[in-house]
Formats: structure tokens, sequence, C-alpha cells
């Protein structure tokens, strides 16, 4: 092992180190919401009306370098952005109210959850012409029928990496994973009970949205058949248990194990050809905003084709913006891994956010790391 | 010393401001999550306070009085590997020639000022299957080898990297190293307090070393050793950074399943009774530690 990977593992991305720090995001998140109101800048026109400043609540490592930047340039528009480092963070911090953010970026079952619980502001589609540029099929998702409250911004898929040289033949199958001891001790999965109970859905041929008492009893039952042969269960940074040799074989995000992909050539990741369960994460504005035009806007430029293709050159996501894809390089828009072949795509599904469920799963995974 | 009773204007000028500190943020928001573990979830994000019990009766489901007896017997393993660890340390730098002391102190508190997070990923760096500890015995491993092969001898099988991260032991490994201050100072802040004197006394008087630690520094050094135990078992009660990062499969720990409730499964009262559970245990074995030191006081 050489100083590269070791220092590979301090490399904080988007759903790796930064998700564990909490307390350490919280707080620069805190300080950037104060810089935000601090600053008293005399108000230049931002063309829309509205004093020429955006609240953006991000990831981490999550735009372009020079987005920010361009766009001020543009629109005269001055972005403060701060970063939360899980749904569940940002969740809990606008529960109680808005305290200033005019853009979010919340995956697909909480915008769900936001709509519910009535968080979210609609989107007038008027002030956001660029929708044009998202790919049709991100238009009307089950989550968000017509894209009423939430534009895409990126997608993600769940699958198995692995190591190349150390599996026998392409994992090809959940069952590899979830339910053999062919890979003993060199397994990682999920600590996110709902993708976990979600995912044996699937292997069991279900949708993962149509899971029942039942089968939650008999899916806890084989998670704790498979726990012996399970090394870790993962706070969404297997890529980095992967790439260090602590295991061999890795359920993760696509966009994770690319990333990790351009630096060892010995990785890969497949789609098991049960399918999958799709995330995607959306930009969307908050009831109590207080520039909702410049949100539109900012919005608006975040799905420009060019603003698109600088976020990916940096972020490396799939994105669902087809004019930003177009302009991207054939490494990029042909790569199996980042773009999954559209069979096994087509058995992938988004999960719902079931508020009946959730705590069960929850209660089923307790058991299971207890058994 | 005059007695406070006497001035209670002065008393209550210097006492308001902690006293407003300690109700409005510590006691106010504690009783509010204390009035959630009796309600139930209605929708996303309101909670109705109904005054059930039915959270409580949960968290008191074999299930979680399980995680909750593994947990103390992490937390009360992680104390006592603290107290054989840190004990020889807080003597010797009681021994210490002077000038020498700041340093030793200094050393115990740096890694102390280092971020948890920060000190817990470079533990991981350590210790994982291709780690300084693993590579170094590997290198070891292979030279004992070749040596064998060097005198004619049959060399050694293979070397298996240990499994020192993703298991119990990493967890205890790791709440060890991030604990061990709190109980080294304590004792270090009685050690150093003790009669130097005493100690000579009873070598004089024919003791051994290991007797004069045994029946007269540990004694003396009690209530030093006491409070480190406390101030080292109850956070470590509450860990859950480390059983995240550097646990197996099965090292959950309550506080894991509390930040899970709070979290992902958005069930804030149940997470608000297990919290408060965790936090009467806690509050009985402080009391009942208070109750044997009065105890042993009274019949001194």
């Amino acid at each position: 092992m050489d100083r590269r990977i070791s220092l590979q593992e301090f490399r904080a991305n988007r759903r790796s180190i930064l998700k564990t720090m909490g307390a350490a995001a919280i707080g620069i998140s805190f300080a950037g919401a104060l810089a935000g109101c601090g600053e008293k800048e005399a108000a230049k026109g931002s063309g829309t009306g509205e004093e020429p400043k955006l609240n953006f609540y991000n990831w981490d490592t999550y735009i372009g370098e020079t987005t920010l930047g361009d766009f001020k340039d543009t629109s005269g528009i001055d972005v403060n952005m701060s970063l939360f480092a899980t749904n569940d963070e940002l969740f809990a911090k606008l529960r109680a109210g808005n305290q200033g953010y005019d853009v979010i970026v919340p995956s697909n079952d909480f915008v769900e959850r936001m709509v519910k619980a009535d968080m979210l502001m609609p989107l007038d589609h008027a002030q956001i012409p660029n929708m044009k540029n998202v790919d049709p099929s991100f238009i009307d998702v089950a989550y968000d029928p017509g894209r009423k409250f939430s534009m895409p911004y990126t997608w993600l898929v769940l699958g198995i990496g692995y190591r190349k040289s150390k599996v026998k033949a392409k994992p090809d199958s959940w069952k590899v994973i979830f339910d053999s001891p062919e890979y003993k001790g060199r397994i990682a999965l999920l600590s996110e009970a709902g993708d976990m109970f979600r995912l044996y859905g699937k292997y069991l041929g279900k949708s993962v949205n149509s899971l029942t008492a039942d089968d939650i009893q008999k899916i806890q039952a084989m998670m704790i058949r498979q726990k012996p042969n399970v090394k870790a269960f993962h706070e969404d940074n297997g890529q980095d248990l992967l790439m260090s040799g602590e295991v061999d074989l890795v359920l993760e995000y696509n966009g994770d194990i690319a990333q990790v992909m351009s630096e060892d050539d010995d990785l890969d990741f497949v789609v098991p050809k049960e399918g999958s369960q799709l995330n995607s994460d959306n930009l969307c504005i908050p009831k109590g905003a207080k520039h909702p035009k410049n949100a539109h806007a900012f919005i608006n430029y975040l799905l420009d084709a060019e603003v698109g293709k600088k976020i990916t050159e940096t972020i490396l996501y799939p994105t669902p913006n087809a004019a930003a894809k177009a302009l991207m390089p054939d490494s990029y828009k042909n790569n199996p891994v980042i773009f999954p072949p559209a069979d096994r795509l087509s058995k992938c599904e988004y999960a719902a956010y079931n508020e009946k469920l959730q705590p069960l799963y929850e209660e089923a995974f307790t058991r299971v790391r207890a058994a | 010393m005059q007695d406070w009773k006497g001035h209670k204007t002065a008393f209550a000028a210097i006492a308001a401001a902690p006293m407003a500190w300690l109700i409005g943020f510590f006691i106010i928001p504690l009783a509010m999550v204390w009035l959630y573990s009796f309600g139930r979830n209605i929708g996303l994000t309101e909670i109705d306070i109904s005054g059930t019990f039915a959270n409580y009766a949960r968290a008191l489901e074999p299930l979680y009085l399980e995680i909750f007896g593994k947990s103390v017997a992490v937390a009360a393993l992680t104390t006592l590997i603290c107290l054989i660890i840190g004990f020889p340390i807080a003597l010797a730098i009681t021994f210490a020639p002077e000038k020498w002391r700041p340093w030793m102190l200094l050393a115990i508190m740096l890694p102390f000022w280092t971020n948890l997070l920060i000190r817990t990923y470079a533990l991981i760096t350590v210790l994982r299957t291709n780690g300084y500890v693993n590579m170094s015995l590997g290198w070891f491993w292979e030279q004992a080898s070749g040596l064998k092969v060097l005198v004619g001898l049959a060399p050694l099988p293979t070397w298996e990297p240990l499994p020192l991260l993703y298991n119990n032991f990493a967890v205890v490994l790791g709440l060890v190293y991030v604990h061990l201050p709190f109980m080294v100072l304590p004792l270090y802040a009685a050690l150093d307090r003790l009669d130097k004197s005493l100690i000579e006394a009873s070598l004089d008087l024919g003791a051994g070393h290991f007797r004069t630690i045994t029946q007269i520094v540990a004694p003396l050094a009690g209530a030093g050793i006491i409070s480190g135990v406390i101030i080292t078992f109850v956070p470590a009660l509450g860990a859950y950074l480390t059983p995240d990062l550097m646990g197996g499969p099965d090292s959950q720990m309550i506080a894991n399943v509390i930040e899970r409730q709070f979290k992902r499964a958005n069930d804030w009262p149940f997470g608000a009774a297990l919290s408060f559970l965790l936090m009467y245990a806690t509050f009985m074995l402080i009391a009942l530690q208070a109750l044997r030191t009065r105890k042993a006081e009274a019949r001194r």
C-alpha cells in the first residue's frame, strides 16, 4: 500500500467522510448561515427584483469549482452555500421551520417526505426554461409527478462494487452478497435499514415498494443468516473499504465506485440482474425562502447545458441533464458504471417514502445487528 | 469562609447568569425531550404529547434491554482497561522529575485536543488489513520465515493479516484509546495531592512496592479512581461514533440505536424514551456510588 492510497482515505467526498462528520458539518453550515445573515451588502439589481442574495444548502463536493462565481458574474446574485451531510440532517434542520435557505438538494424519498409535510414551495416552470434540458425520463417520476416541486440534479443506482482479481466470476446477482457464504468476511453492506430491506426484496423478486410486514420478517431471518459472512455495515464509505483492500465486495452507489475506479483499475461495478434501487438528488425551494425568484434563477442556471457540464466534470455523478451529458466526453457518456446498461436500469425503481414501514425496517435491522 | 446564606443578594447576583444558562440551554431543552418521550408521532413533523408510556414499554423489550446490557458491558470493560493502563501512567507522571511532568501531561492531553473523528480515522488506517500494524507484523513474519529457511527449517505458512478492525475488539480498543485521558487526568490529580511521606513510611516499615500501592496509594487515591471511573464510563456508555466506524456487523451500542431513531426512523418519541432510560441508568450508577462513599465515610 502506498501513500496515495492512505491519503485517499481522507479525501472527503460527499457521501463518505463528511457523512459521519455530522457535528463538523453542522458547524460549517451554522457558520455559513451566520455569515449570510451578517453581510449587509448594498443591494445591486439582480434582475429578479430581489436583493442579490441566495442561500444554497448543498451536499459537500457537489457543485462545480467555479459554478457559484460564474453565477454571480452573470446574474449579480451572491450565493452563500452551506453544507449538510445527510438527508436526515437537512430534514431535521427544516422540520422546525426554514431558517433562511432558498435552494436545497434533498434525495427523492425526502422530496416526497417534504412534500407530504408541506415543506416545499411549488416551482414555477415558466421561470425555469432550462427544464427542457432534462432527460424526459426524469420529468414524470413517481416521487414528484410532473416535477411540481423539484428539479433533478443527479441520480445514482445501488449495485455491487468489487475487486476483479479477488472474485471468481462477475457478481451478477444479489445472491453473492446477500445469501451466500462464498466470499465470507470480504463483504461490506450498507447500514441504511430501508435500502437493505428493499434490495433484499429485489433479490426475492419483489418491487422495492411492495414489501409487507411478513416480507420484513423473512428478510430479517435471511440477513441474520448472512451476517456471519459480512465484515461490516458501512456508513456509505464502501468505496474506501474496497479501495483499501479491507473487503472485496461492497454494496455502494455507482457514482462512488466510479470515483475510485479512476484510481484503481482492478475495481468494477455491476447492477445485479434482479435490478436495484435508484436514487436521485433534486433541487427544491423550501417554504419560507426569502429569495424565491433568485432561487428559480439559480435552479434554471444549474440546469443550463454548459453549467451542467462543468458541474458533472467535477462531481462525476450521472447527470439527468441530457444537454449537459451530450457535451461530456465519451469516456463519461459511455462509462458503463456511470450509465449502466438500459436493460438493467429498466429493472430499477425509486423507493417511495413509507412512514409506516420505515420504523419497522429500523427495528428489524436493529434485531439483525443485535442477533 | 462566609456563609452564603448571610449574603443572599450577592449570591443571587453571581449565580443568576449561570443559572439562567443552565435553565435556558440545559433544563428546558432536556425537559422538552423528556416530554417527547411520552408522545407519539402524528404526521411527519408533529409530535403529540399524549402521556403514553408506550415508548418506554417498547424500550424495555428484551431486544433493547440486551443492547443496553451489551453497551454497559463494553463501557465497563473499556473503563477497566483504562484504569489498568491509566493508573501506572498517572503514577509515573506523579513520580517523574518536576521538569518532565508538564511534557508528560501534554503528551496525554495532545490527542485529546484533536477531533474525535480524525483520531478514529487515524486509528482505522493503523488497524486495517493493509494498515501499519498488519504490515509491520507481516514484515517480521516474513523475516522470521526467511531465517528459518536460512537455518534449514521449513518456512512459516503465509502471513494472514489479523482482523483488528470491524469487530468488538476494535470497538473496545477505540474506546480505550479515546477515553484514556479521562482516566489519567483525575488519577493524576489525586495522586499528585498524595502525601509522599506516607509512601516512604510504608516502604521503611517493610512493605514492598506492590503492597504499598495496593494498601496505601490506591485507598488514598480512591476519590480520584472513582471520579476517573465515572467520567470514563459515562461517555463510553453513550459512544456511537466508535462503534459506527470501527465496529463489525454486531457492534451496535445503545447510542447507535438512539441516533437512528432521531434520524432515519424519524421516531423522536421512542428515541427520547431510550435516551432517558440511558440517563436514568447513569444517574442511578452515580447515586449508588455516592451512597457507598457516604456509607464508607460514616463508618470511618
